[in-house]
């Protein structure tokens, strides 16, 4: 035997034996962490983080997203645009059955996009372009749009479109539905048991649609609501997943050295969490953009990076996070210069009036960031006073309008068509309402380009539309970005193939296994 | 005694309403509202959904309808609905009342037979080294925030030593029956009741201890001693018996309070109570959950306060039950 042919089996062997070693294992519990206990399990119903942490197990959407974003089979196993890009047909994957054994047919996704409409917010405006939706048959769903829109591939993921079982809650009260609290999915998960303020568990669904998935027996979701007693549940070996913001920030680092703990950023491509300041542009000294623009110039977002973010996540250039689609960094840029901001606030005849900034009452790092912008901003003189709320009360202030400043983050979508211009047109700006534009920022041209942006094809002309877009923005500066926010999520090593799309720890864990 | 006790029990309702209308007025004073907290932590709203969701709340009832919807509700037991969990207000209190008796009577328990022992002992060797340790240990009990002592002990005896368990009720998922389910609570049980309980103790320790030497100068121990009796007799036949009077009062004040008393505890070790149940309501507004809370624990203040007079008249003859 020569020698090429000795290496080549040995390498052979060696490949194998590699391959076979990643092969998942079938079997095993995971214990992870869940924080704020989920005020209930019915994505169709509900859809706050938690909620959609846990539900994205049971229930599924039509398609997943790749890291990428690139839209893959999930309920839906194939996909057809027409040549004028206005009607999309979905080929259902046949032998799907619920929980119950009921088989999934298109019947259910057209009860799902019903009553989506009436009970979650985001769907009803991802759905406004859709004119009808039809099933020819029991495996296929057409859906006419009134014009194209490009993001439309875009919103099938399993939070923005969960499909909800039809035979269980067609004909009754959504609101009180039994099912609410005992949920019905197609997810390769089954919930078994939510004792209320401990933990919710969740059992391996035996029929599950795709074979051999998945691995896990079952998942237990720990509700532990000090961020400290976190931690320690994962030093002690209590819980074997921190899915990512499940920690305060301070604490990643040293829980990332523990031994066998591995730690990925990796997962939240889909969500793309923005950080900014809004900045109420109706009154005040922020009504002058030169003002706002001091502000950007003021504030040092990498020492904000890296001090109180760890390091970790990436500094903003505007609207668009850059993990998104038409994602643009030639824009003007607002580096640390605290000597410009004190020019441009005199240029724009700033006396000292009073600015009240609303810090963001998620937890110590929040309200240490709160700190440091204020710092940042009395360094160049201006008079800031701290507001100090719960969330309640916060989004209260913010929607209301009573407000100078204010923290906040976001989550994008993937596409500016879904996730950052309702921040920006002037017809999101409805008072009593968090989350759209609560700024008063209003320029005719950004309000065009959003709405040209939506339907333009092809792909070219809508990047040509956000490119010019984030221009226009980052030199009026409606707000202050801030961070492009990263939540890694710290786990034991033996856990693999937990985040395996874009979506993350969101999307389930009918991939993830332990490697025992 | 039994037209005591029926009195106290119409002042008692008169005062129950009382708090059902103030406390539903006052919640509502707080700023935010359920639909936006809820439209908030959707990361989307908007009119519509605003608008469905004070309709589920009955938010866009006026608010002299709303309490009268709410007290009707009262008066035939029914807490309302929580829309925010899917769920009666009633139910999500049961469900969360043992863990919260269990934590809270335990903690009582120890901090009362402690705290009574210690202060006697104090009061007893009043100036010598074992009642200034006493004290010291008191005072830093006292003064230690529960959250830090709470942080402190899991550092200790879950990270270092890995003697106890650092949160939770029981081992999850460990399907535990019989003795061996008991202990696993037990163990559970064992942090956050000491954390509660040394705080309470603390006080107890030094009412009791105060009280005794208060007692102990009073007429009638010297008529004791000079009958004769041993001193053992006398600080706890008359001394320890008439300075309880003031712990009396202080522990039937902590007792009303036991169900929603244990928030910090129950939230650094994630004890699945009604205090936290309270705490997640009130950040979320959920007000129909919240005003549940508050009656309940009213309910506990007002049957706690009938025992405290109850348990006055066994502890001291002299007082009669007086209308």
């Amino acid at each position: 035997m020569s020698k090429r042919v000795l290496l080549g089996l040995l390498l052979a062997c060696g490949l194998t034996a590699s391959a076979l070693a990643q092969e998942p294992k079938t079997g095993g519990v995971i214990n992870a962490v869940i924080q704020p206990e989920p005020p209930g399990l019915m994505l169709a119903m509900v859809q706050n983080g938690p909620v959609q942490m846990v539900s994205g197990n049971i229930f599924e959407g039509l398609l997943r997203y790749s890291p990428k974003l690139e839209p893959q089979p999930e309920l839906a196993e194939s996909w057809t645009v027409s040549d004028d890009a206005k009607t999309y047909t979905f080929k259902l994957k046949k032998g799907v059955t619920w929980h119950d054994g009921k088989p999934f047919t298109a019947a259910d996704v057209l009860f799902s996009i019903e009553m989506l409409k009436q009970t979650h917010a985001r769907a009803r405006a991802n759905l406004v372009q859709v004119d009808k939706v039809e099933a020819p048959d029991d495996y296929t769903v057409v859906f006419t749009l009134k014009q194209p829109f490009g993001p439309f591939l875009g919103i099938f993921e399993v939070g923005s479109m969960p499909m909800v079982p039809k035979h269980l809650y067609e004909g009754t009260d959504w609101k009180t539905n039994p099912y609410n609290n005992a949920p019905v999915g197609t997810g390769p998960f089954m919930f078994k048991e939510w004792q209320k303020g401990s933990f919710i568990r969740m059992v391996k669904n035996p029929n599950y649609h795709e074979k051999g998935k998945p691995y896990l027996d079952e998942v237990y979701w720990q509700v532990i609501p000090d961020a400290a007693a976190r931690s320690v549940a994962y030093e002690t070996g209590k819980v074997d997943v921190l899915p990512g913001g499940s920690v305060e920030n301070f604490d990643v680092p040293r829980l990332s050295k523990l031994k066998d703990t591995c730690v990925t950023g990796a997962g939240w491509e889909f969500f793309s969490p923005l950080a900014w300041l809004w900045l109420n542009n109706r009154q005040g000294p922020l009504a002058d953009k030169r003002v706002r623009q001091a502000i950007m110039y003021a504030i040092d977002r990498d020492f904000a990076k890296d001090v109180i973010w760890n390091g970790l996540g990436k500094v903003a250039t505007g609207p668009s996070a850059s993990t998104i689609k038409y994602y643009s960094d030639d824009v003007p840029k607002y580096p640390y210069d605290p000597a410009k901001a004190k020019a441009l606030l005199k240029e724009a005849g700033y006396k000292g009036e009073k600015i009240r900034i609303l810090p963001l009452a998620y937890g110590e790092t929040w309200q240490r960031w709160g700190e440091a912008v204020k710092q940042n901003l009395i360094d160049v003189g201006m008079n800031i006073e701290t507001i100090s709320t719960d969330v309640a009360g916060g989004n209260q202030k913010i929607g209301d309008w009573d407000y100078d400043i204010a923290f906040t983050y976001l989550y994008q979508y993937g596409d500016p068509a879904l996730g950052v211009g309702r921040n920006y047109v002037s017809s999101a700006i409805a008072k009593g309402q968090v989350f759209n534009n609560v700024e008063g920022y209003s320029n005719p041209e950004i309000d065009k380009l959003f709405a040209d942006g939506a339907v333009a094809t092809p792909d070219s002309k809508r990047r040509e539309i956000y490119e010019k877009a984030q221009k226009i923005l980052v030199e009026d500066v409606p707000v202050a970005w801030m961070l492009e926010l990263q939540f890694p999520t710290i786990m034991r090593c033996k856990v693999k193939n937990l985040i395996t799309t874009g979506i993350g720890v969101n999307d389930g864990f009918k991939d993830a296994w332990l490697d025992k | 005694m039994l037209s005591f006790v029926a009195q106290r029990v119409v002042k008692g309702v008169i005062v129950l309403l009382a708090i059902v209308v103030l406390n539903f007025f006052l919640i509502r004073l707080a700023p935010g509202d359920p639909a936006v907290v809820m439209a908030g932590e959707a990361g989307a709203s908007d009119q519509v959904f605003v608008q469905q969701l004070r309709e589920k709340f009955g938010l866009d009832k006026p608010l002299p309808e709303q309490l009268f919807i709410y007290v009707k509700g009262i008066a035939t037991l029914d807490l309302g609905f929580s829309f925010r969990q899917q769920a009666p207000v009633s139910k999500l209190i049961l469900e969360r009342l043992p863990a919260t008796l269990l934590l809270t009577l335990t903690a009582f328990a120890i901090s009362l037979a402690l705290g009574v022992l210690f202060g006697t002992f104090a009061a007893r060797f009043a100036g010598t080294f074992l009642d200034t340790a006493i004290t010291i240990f008191a005072l830093i009990f006292y003064a230690m925030p529960i959250f830090w002592v709470a942080l402190m002990g899991i550092l200790l005896f879950s990270v270092t030593v890995d003697w106890l368990p650092s949160f939770g009720y029981e081992t999850v998922g460990a399907n535990l029956t019989g003795l061996a389910h008991v202990v696993d609570v037990a163990k559970h049980l064992i942090m956050p009741a000491m954390t509660l309980g040394l705080f309470f103790m603390a006080t107890y320790t030094r009412m009791t201890r105060a009280s005794m030497l208060e007692v102990k100068r009073l007429d009638f121990v010297k008529t004791a001693r000079a009958k004769g009796l041993s001193d053992g007799v006398i600080q706890r036949r008359h001394v320890l018996r008439n300075a309880l009077l003031p712990v009396v009062t202080l522990a039937g004040v902590h007792a009303g309070t036991l169900i929603g008393g244990a928030v910090i505890t129950e939230t650094v070790f994630a004890w699945p109570g009604i205090g936290r149940l309270m705490y997640d309501a009130l950040l979320q507004r959920d007000y129909n959950l919240l005003l549940g809370v508050f009656v309940t624990c009213s309910v506990m203040v007002l049957i706690f306060n009938l025992i405290t007079d109850l348990v006055y008249r066994l502890v001291d003859p002299r007082i009669e039950f007086a209308a």
